[in-house]
């Protein structure tokens, strides 16, 4: 049952509260084809951010950071395709790839009602709560119940690629100040 | 044939490596898993640096001081040619967190 910490990852994205996200998660694994499917679909929401932002940011920074998450998203994404066809596994639809896709709509309507500067601070701060989320969930939860060696190093790799996200985010979100 | 061949092969490939001038290397830089390595490295002038990205994602090697500038797309390998001596420290534009210096030696 993935209900309870699908809704923690949700609550976790709206409240950014990473303790709450770590205390929740305990309870259930998700299995590979599930994992699969979050990070990808994490990738995807992400992409869809950058493209808004592409369109909408007025800052050059802003516009530089939406780039690197759209060229950095789109290339592990493409790797975990390639993997998830190599294992010949089918990534399954579950409780916590629907609520981040229902939480990402909603914020990607949010955003559309800004522009200019109003809307470069509040892509970037919504960056950078969700790639924490994102990040502790798959510290607590998503690397260490990954069972296939190939999914584990390429959910670490991107571990590592989104903690960079997350620092850049958060400089950015300064700069903007 | 073989044996008379053999013999002048082997003439030609002493020369070869008396008239390369002695210093002109190749190194290797590797970025793979978001770390470049060696870390630090020393080179000369006029050695070539081979850039090696074994990383799906796209990474630079960008010399703070402006000197160098190399893209390397996924999966791809670069050279450039050493020109000027000093401590370069250069990173990765995409992923400031990969850094590494090059000892350029005159």
């Amino acid at each position: 049952m993935l209900i309870r910490w699908s809704a923690a990852i949700a609550a976790a994205i709206l409240l950014s509260s990473p303790a709450l996200l770590q205390g929740a998660l305990a309870a259930d694994k998700p299995t590979d084809p599930q994992i699969a499917h979050i990070a990808y679909t994490a990738g995807v929401i992400d992409i869809n951010a950058a493209k808004q932002a592409q369109k909408k940011a007025k800052s050059k920074d802003v516009k530089a950071f939406a780039e690197d998450m759209l060229r950095d998203h789109e290339a592990v994404n493409k790797q975990a395709l390639a993997l998830v066809k190599k294992l010949n596994v089918t990534p399954e639809d579950n409780d916590t790839s629907k609520a981040l896709s229902k939480q990402a709509s909603e914020k990607l309507a949010e955003l559309d009602k800004l522009s200019g500067a109003a809307f470069d601070k509040a892509y970037v701060a919504n960056e950078v709560v969700y790639h924490k989320a994102v990040n502790g969930a798959l510290e607590t939860q998503l690397i260490p119940s990954a069972n296939n060696a190939e999914l584990k190093s390429l959910l670490q790799t991107g571990l590592k690629i989104f903690q960079g996200h997350q620092q850049h985010a958060e400089h950015v979100a300064a700069e903007l100040k | 044939m073989m044996p008379v061949r053999l013999p002048s092969i082997a003439i030609v490939l002493v020369l070869a490596a008396m008239v390369a001038p002695a210093h002109a290397a190749t190194i290797e830089i590797t970025m793979e898993n978001l770390v470049i390595s060696p870390a630090e490295i020393s080179a000369r002038v006029g050695d070539t640096i081979n850039w090696i990205n074994k990383d799906v994602f796209a990474h630079t090697a960008t010399a703070k001081n402006g000197d160098f500038d190399v893209t390397l797309p996924p999966k791809k390998s670069a050279t450039s040619v050493l020109k000027k001596a000093g401590t370069v420290d250069y990173y990765c534009r995409y992923h400031p967190n990969m850094k590494a210096t090059l000892k350029i030696e005159p």
